[in-house]
């Protein structure tokens, strides 16, 4: 539908235009990475067992900042009320806001990927399809209930505080099967065996994209 | 046109409303008077579909025939937030309500609105670098882009400067001229008895008073809204 | 359900309860025979709580999964005192469930903490209904909250068979030396089963109690809001 294009074209726009929330995204994403480089000093030599732990740790952290900024920015001005002003279906509010959010994230994951390569000097060529396959959907399910939870903690005195709280719990499984899936592809040959957690984080992402999607406006109600 | 029957909103142990009623005609100007935390702001937020009630109901009746769900269509609600994206610069921000709105986006239409409130000239800059009279006639743009028959305003004149209420003032009142039903909640005695057709006392989450304005003078009013709210 | 019947019901809980955990006590750790095959021998008693403590906090959180949803539909108080006396009794199971397992890890395996299925999925789930408690400590009003901690209650218990299924495939390819024992002896049955059946008497019971105790906030909350309109 139009209206969730406009909805994503108008956090795109105010994006491109402030740079806020990428910068801010790749900033932190790239801080995680020099932490992980410090505190796993001992692994150096054997360190790409331990990378496709270091990377979802930093596209989580790095995500949930994105996802803070989201609905944070449409407080601000009662923006929110605006859009609830409007006759637009909820859901479209939900559809809009979780494909910027997976843009962002994604493109923030690229390009901490691109310095993980470079700090923790890896090759990589024939992964790169598999690997964007597996961060996309691990994109997708991450902000399928992200976007909800980030609405929700909003709402509360914490606010954006609170969402770290309740995000990390739910996206378990995307983690642990994303983790794992990057692992098959980046330190071992078997890739058949990446069906069983590309299924599971594609269930999750239809499972709590259809929930988000349904519930999204009892959490916007008043 | 609008009907409110027992309205009851309340936070907890705190009552906001407590069994409103009140009728709107079409075509009526309303102001809404009453202290700080009296209900104005809560019941027009439910009347514009923003918040629930506990109790009681609220009826619109648009002279449109409308889908309920598009009810919001044929209502423009100004409250002390401006809605407005600070880093879109204005006519970006009627772009993109214009297209929520079902609306067709055309650039010399939202170019006439913004010239309309006194910002041609200004509309390719970021609505952060406008001062706070000129964001409140963006907003007033955008409440009432889609020409709705009902128009709800919190406190509009809160703010504005003489330019702005001015030009604010005729808005209203060429609105109400061309038969839109306006409820405004307002603390200037003076400039609400002015404009409008029906004076209402909110006081303790219920309406204390409600009288035609031609039934009263503004002196006789202000003595009974003084003598209503003292406590 | 009448006010007396609610508390004769309570009282009969109660006389059930009592000799119940006490016959349950004696069964686990006397009455069921020793473990032979795998050399924990007493140890393994722990195995009759720390399970139907696991089991009756599922319970729990299905109860809150119910009554969240409930919620949502019937928007009705009832169910969000349930909903959350749910979630605050089924954290309390699963703290039994993440005391109980370092207590047999330790001496069992000389780890603290297994990772094991079981184990992990008592930590996330948890870490859910903590979450969930959480939201809700930090919401103010009333309906808002009920209304977003359903919707939260709804999502911890979609999760959870994800969760589950996400751990075990995870054990699958990193295995443990460590196993927990899960086949019951035939002669150990009639002690598991009892101790499952008291844990679920003791979840309702506790469930029931914490339920008056959230009703009653509720009265006292409406008590002062008749009060406040009094004034």
């Amino acid at each position: 539908m139009t209206k969730i294009w406009a909805i994503f074209r108008k956090d795109l726009l105010i994006e491109l235009r402030t740079k806020d929330t990428l910068n801010s995204m790749l900033f932190f994403g790239v801080v995680v990475l020099v932490i992980f480089n410090f505190s796993l000093e001992s692994l150096r030599e054997s360190i790409r067992p331990a990378v496709p732990g270091i990377l979802w740790v930093a596209f989580a952290f790095s995500g949930t900042l994105g996802l803070n900024r989201m609905f944070a920015a449409e407080k601000e001005n009662g923006c929110l009320q605006g859009l609830l002003m409007v006759p637009v279906d909820r859901g479209t509010i939900y559809f809009g806001k979780m494909l910027a959010a997976t843009v962002f994230m994604f493109i923030s994951e690229i390009v901490i990927f691109v310095f993980t390569l470079v700090f923790f000097n890896l090759t990589v060529w024939g992964e790169i399809p598999y690997l964007a396959l597996v961060f996309l959907i691990g994109t997708l399910g991450f902000t399928a209930v992200g976007t909800l939870l980030s609405a929700i903690a909003v709402n509360t005195k914490l606010r954006e505080v609170l969402l770290p709280l309740i995000l990390f719990p739910v996206i378990l499984p995307i983690l642990v099967n994303a983790v794992e899936a990057t692992n098959i592809i980046l330190n071992t040959t078997e890739y058949r065996s990446l069906r069983l957690p590309v299924s599971i984080m594609s269930v999750f992402t239809i499972v709590f994209g259809t929930i988000s999607f349904l519930l999204f406006e009892y959490v916007l109600e008043d | 046109m609008i009907e409110v029957r027992g309205l009851a909103k309340y936070f907890g142990r705190f009552s906001a409303l407590r069994g409103l009623d009140l009728s709107v005609g079409a075509g009526e100007f309303i102001a809404l008077f009453g202290r700080n935390g009296a209900g104005k702001t809560t019941l027009l937020r439910i009347v514009a579909g923003l918040s629930h009630p506990s109790s009681g109901q609220v009826e619109i009746h648009p002279d449109r025939a409308v889908v309920p769900r598009y009810l919001r269509g044929c209502i423009g609600y100004l409250s002390h937030n401006t809605s407005l994206y600070m880093d879109l610069t204005a006519i970006e921000n009627l772009r993109f309500y214009a297209q929520l709105m079902d609306l067709p986006v055309d650039d010399d239409v939202l170019m006439r609105r913004i010239s309309q409130v006194g910002l041609s000239g200004r509309e390719r800059e970021p609505v952060r670098n406008y001062s706070r009279g000129m964001q409140q006639r963006l907003a007033i743009a955008r409440a009432f882009l889609h020409d709705p028959d009902i128009l709800l305003l919190d406190e509009p004149f809160t703010g504005l400067d003489q330019a702005g209420s001015a030009f604010l003032k005729n808005y209203l009142l060429s609105a109400h001229s061309r038969g839109k039903t306006c409820m405004m909640a307002i603390h200037d005695a003076a400039l609400g008895y002015e404009m409008a057709d029906r004076l209402v006392v909110i006081d303790k989450g219920a309406a204390a008073l409600d009288v035609p304005k031609q039934s009263v003078s503004l002196a006789e009013f202000q003595e009974k809204f003084m003598s209503l709210t003292a406590d | 359900m009448s006010e007396k019947l609610q508390s004769r019901l309570d009282a009969v809980l109660g006389i059930i309860l009592f000799p119940g955990m006490a016959l349950a006590l004696y069964m686990a750790l006397i009455g069921a025979p020793r473990e032979t095959s795998s050399g924990m021998g007493d140890l393994q008693r722990i195995f009759y709580f720390h399970v139907p403590a696991a089991i009756a906090g599922m319970t729990a959180f299905a109860v809150n999964f119910v009554a969240s949803l409930m919620y949502v539909i019937r928007r009705n108080r009832w169910w969000d005192n349930v909903a959350l006396s749910a979630a605050e009794t089924g954290v309390m199971f699963f703290s039994m469930v993440l005391v109980t397992g370092p207590i047999w890890a330790k001496p069992a395996w000389f780890v603290w903490w297994t990772w094991s299925p079981r184990l992990t999925l008592s930590l996330v789930l948890g870490l859910l209904y903590v979450s969930y408690l959480l939201i809700r400590n930090y919401i103010e009003d009333p309906e808002k909250r009920a209304l977003i901690s359903a919707v939260f209650g709804v999502i911890a218990f979609a999760d959870t068979p994800l969760v589950w299924f996400s751990i075990r495939w995870w054990r699958d390819i990193h295995p443990s030396p460590m196993l927990e024992t899960g086949n019951l002896g035939r002669s150990m049955r009639p002690a598991f089963f009892i101790c499952m059946i008291v844990f679920q008497i003791l979840l309702v019971f506790i469930l029931r109690r914490r339920f008056y105790l959230e009703s009653l906030r509720g009265e006292m909350e409406s008590l002062e809001r008749q009060a406040d309109a009094a004034r």
